[in-house]
């Protein structure tokens, strides 16, 4: 698989990469998500993408795997340009990723997952033992004869969906494989057997892309890595040479100055505070949130910070612990603590955090019609007034109050997300990730408003990834890893570093 | 359109243009519809037919035959928006109209025959609410249920036949609620049957529900976006219970009308009623993901297949013919709407 034209061959270096990416830039609108990035996999090699949240990884997995294609540079598979149109294209050139949540069909036996679309049959007749036969050899080269094709995938645990679906890459005959946080979800035990098949896997000549935030799972498989920030390629070397340290710095450090607009606020008595919370990935946590306080969550994709958010505003189940809300405890649901004044901006504005096809006005408004409501009947003209305020007060771009949201640009639409929290004068606002994925300039304004906000009294619990933000942005920061939350130190006591490290730490190794 | 001053105005683009353009469709695309359909029917029936078509006559046909459909489509509609669907609100309006016939006939004064209807019917559709609501199961599966189970309350309130009621125990004004040939009026209103005109007044109600009132506003968070409403604090179970419960009342208000078209009540003769409604709705511009829906459309979808019924008699068109037109206007609604989607989605 991995012959080369060149009459050079033997020697390592001339060999030609298996997966070549040149000078790739990517934009969506006015965010450049990638910008000149490079990179290049050799057969068996295995190289690890570092890189924050938000630094350009999952652009440049969507650019390999056919869902976006790049505004310049080229990519090439096995000295083949690669131009794929579609998913389904990419994954014929030869490219399989491994995701986070898993493609199978649940409802089907691992033999009929692994062979979908490529069933082997006689004019629509399953060629059972024939198909059979390739099933069993694919397993049996991943070093799992064990596991019985006839199982019902949904059955299995999920380190062993995993299996099946690395199985089906290999099976499509896969040149390239992404890994893109493929531990995130495993038990320790499944971790070390998907390293033994990588290492199989990278024998076969096959090039992979593995994608973490853990150092050590990265340190004990990659011999290569290469760091992106900002969507750029900031740095990259063999594993062995370079340091923890030397890592963590390259990921963090910023080659951009952002201006962090700050607001003199002054922090008064606790407000809000949780007592051992315990739900479905937060474990203990116990925390104190004061009046005028901006209380910055840190934490890794899977530490558990926006289900630490929810939770408190009874989006999700409490197992065990308490919310306590001045003297009060804040029970079940979203309604009571809209009450009690709480607010939630969430994380995910398409699913969640705003109805899409809904306009301006109704989602600005619909977590508190009373002021406009006269037994039960809008004063349509009222609110509109109150709406166009609102977005005069944030300057949302819009053609109107009444232009449908979805329509608006991600920074506009979350500007409406906020306002809708300011305007049923919440006391206590939960925001997550705020700044995700909208422009420098909506940024700054955010961070502006967040300091008025307290400066008013308010408190603000405020989860993001992006670390400049919340050291600059911040009174206190915690950080979450594995559910708990592990460290809380006053902002000006945490550097960059300081907190990466608390964050990629295991359980093992940092208590 | 673009307000003065304050918001700032996006310069407009293709795509801006494109979608006033849909949502111009999206408000008259039905009416447009009716009118050509009505149009055509007009011109058919000067050319082939007895050129009765147009008639006063035929038009109060059109009006009572489309009423009974479009009081229950309206509360279609409502679930719809809410993102949920009623399969059983053509056995429960015959569940309807056979409590009006046995209650009638056991000789109950005439408020409480009909308080009893209305509630029988909100009754259904509170039931399907808790369902929903409650153990969390889809709305077309409960109603698939809820469906058969109000088709054997009716036939065993039936006793397994049809319930005849005695003339002179029917009050007038049910006789005529919706007569093709109202006795005469001296009030200031064209004289159409009164089941017509309360039809009318329903669709105004319903209108201004959705449009003016908080419940309104609820009904277009939850069927649009679920969590979203949950997250702003709407309780949606309350809501979902409150918008079957009405739509239930619409459908027992129907089961009056279809009683007093025939005089009878046959329990079996609401069978497959309810996807009549369901087709008013979607001719009428509504999404079955919820989130969209309109009264004048869904009064123009109840009104299409009615005047495609009429004008099907008058052309002395088989009705197999009528159910494959009517077939095709609710595949070519549907593919508008798929386009529209498509269109305004980024």
């Amino acid at each position: 698989m991995a012959e080369s034209d060149s009459n050079t061959s033997g020697d390592i270096d001339s060999r030609e990469p298996m997966l070549f990416m040149q000078g790739v830039s990517k934009s969506f609108g006015a965010t450049q998500a990638l910008s000149q990035v490079s990179l290049s996999v050799m057969p068996g090699e295995v190289v690890a993408l570092i890189g924050e949240n938000g630094a350009g990884k999952s652009t440049l997995m969507k650019l390999l795997s056919g869902v976006h294609l790049p505004d310049q540079g080229s990519m090439k598979i096995a000295g083949r340009l690669y131009r794929p149109v579609g998913p389904s294209d990419a994954r014929r050139q030869g490219i399989a990723m491994i995701y986070q949540e898993l493609s199978l069909a649940k409802d089907l036996s691992v033999e009929d997952n692994l062979m979908l679309g490529r069933e082997d049959h006689r004019w629509g007749w399953v060629a059972r033992k024939q198909q059979r036969k390739r099933v069993v050899e694919v397993l049996e080269l991943i070093g799992h004869p064990d596991l019985s094709p006839s199982r019902l995938v949904g059955q299995l645990s999920i380190g062993a969906q995993q299996l099946v679906e690395i199985a089906r890459a290999l099976l499509s005959e896969a040149k390239v494989m992404i890994f893109d946080e493929p531990t995130s979800s495993l038990p320790k035990k499944d971790v070390d057997r998907l390293f033994t098949i990588i290492d199989r896997l990278r024998q076969q000549g096959i090039a992979i892309v593995y994608i973490s935030h853990f150092l050590e799972e990265i340190r004990r498989i990659a011999s290569r890595f290469v760091v992106l920030r900002d969507g750029q390629v900031v740095g990259g070397g063999p594993m062995v040479t370079t340091s923890d340290q030397e890592i963590v710095t390259m990921m963090a450090g910023r080659s951009v100055e952002n201006h962090f607009p700050k607001v003199p606020h002054a922090i008064g008595g606790p407000v809000l505070r949780t007592r051992r919370l315990t739900g479905r990935v937060p474990s203990d946590v116990s925390f104190e949130l004061r009046k005028g306080e901006i209380f910055g969550l840190f934490g890794l994709v899977g530490a558990g910070r926006t289900e630490t958010l929810r939770q408190i505003f009874g989006l999700d189940k409490t197992l065990s612990g308490f919310v306590e809300l001045g003297e009060q405890q804040v029970r079940s649901s979203p309604r009571q603590c809209i009450r009690a004044g709480l607010g939630l901006v969430s994380e995910d504005r398409k699913t969640e955090g705003l109805a899409q096809n809904l306009s301006i006005a109704d989602n600005l408004t619909l977590s508190d019609l009373n002021p406009f409501s006269r037994f039960g009947v809008l004063r349509l003209s009222k609110r509109t007034r109150v709406v166009r305020e609102w977005m005069q007060h944030m300057s949302v771009k819009a053609r109107s109050s009444e232009q449908t949201i979805g329509e608006l640009s991600g920074g506009n639409q979350q500007k409406v997300a906020i306002a809708r929290v300011l305007h049923q004068n919440a006391d206590v606002l939960l925001l997550d990730e705020p700044t995700r994925g909208i422009d420098v300039r909506t940024k700054a304004d955010i961070y502006q408003w967040m300091g008025e906000l307290a400066s008013k009294g308010k408190s603000i619990l405020f989860v993001s990834s992006y670390l400049p933000e919340l050291i600059a942005v911040c009174d206190t920061i915690g950080v979450m890893a594995k559910g708990r939350l592990r460290e809380v130190r006053a902002a000006d006591e945490w550097t960059e570093q300081d907190i990466l490290s608390v964050a990629v730490s295991n359980e093992l190794t940092s208590i | 359109m673009n307000e003065p001053g304050n918001v700032v105005v996006e310069p407009p683009s293709g795509h801006a243009a494109r979608t006033r353009l849909w949502r111009i469709l999206d408000s008259f695309g039905p009416l447009l519809a009716l009118a050509l359909v009505i149009l055509g029917f007009t011109i058919a029936d000067n050319i082939w037919g007895q050129g009765r078509f147009a008639e006063l006559r035929n038009v109060r046909v059109i009006l009572v035959l489309t009423a009974p459909v479009a009081v229950a489509a309206l509360g279609m509609t409502m679930v719809i928006i809410a993102g949920g669907i009623d399969l059983s609100a053509g056995t429960a309006s015959t569940l309807c109209a056979t409590v009006l016939a046995c209650s009638l006939s056991a000789g109950y004064s005439v408020p409480i025959v009909i308080a009893m209807t209305l509630l029988t019917g909100a009754a259904c559709g509170f039931t399907n609410g808790l369902l929903i609501g409650s153990l969390r199961i889809p709305p077309f599966i409960v109603t698939l249920g809820t469906m058969t189970i109000f088709l054997g309350l009716a036939k065993q309130l039936a006793k397994g036949s049809t319930v005849f009621v005695d003339r002179n125990r029917i009050p007038n004004w049910l006789l005529n609620f919706s007569s093709t040939m109202p006795p005469d009026w001296n009030g200031w209103l064209p004289n159409i049957a009164i089941g017509v005109w309360l039809a009318l007044g329903v669709a105004v109600l319903v209108a201004v529900l959705l449009r003016c009132t908080v419940l309104g506003r609820y009904l277009f968070a939850i069927g649009s976006n679920e969590s979203t409403a949950r997250l702003c604090g709407v309780n949606v179970l309350g809501v979902k219970l409150l918008v079957y419960a009405l739509a239930g009342l619409l459908v027992a208000l129907a089961g009056i009308y279809s009683f007093s078209l025939v005089k009878i009540a046959n329990p079996t003769e609401g069978i497959g009623k309810e996807l009549k409604f369901i087709a008013a709705v979607v001719i009428g511009g509504g999404s079955l993901s919820g989130g969209r829906g309109t009264v004048l459309g869904t009064l123009a979808g109840a009104a299409i297949m009615g005047v495609i019924a009429s004008g099907c008699d008058q052309l002395e068109i088989q009705n197999s013919t009528q159910d494959i037109m009517i077939g095709i206007i609710i595949i070519a609604a549907v593919t508008l709407d798929q386009y529209r989607q498509r269109s305004t989605q980024r």
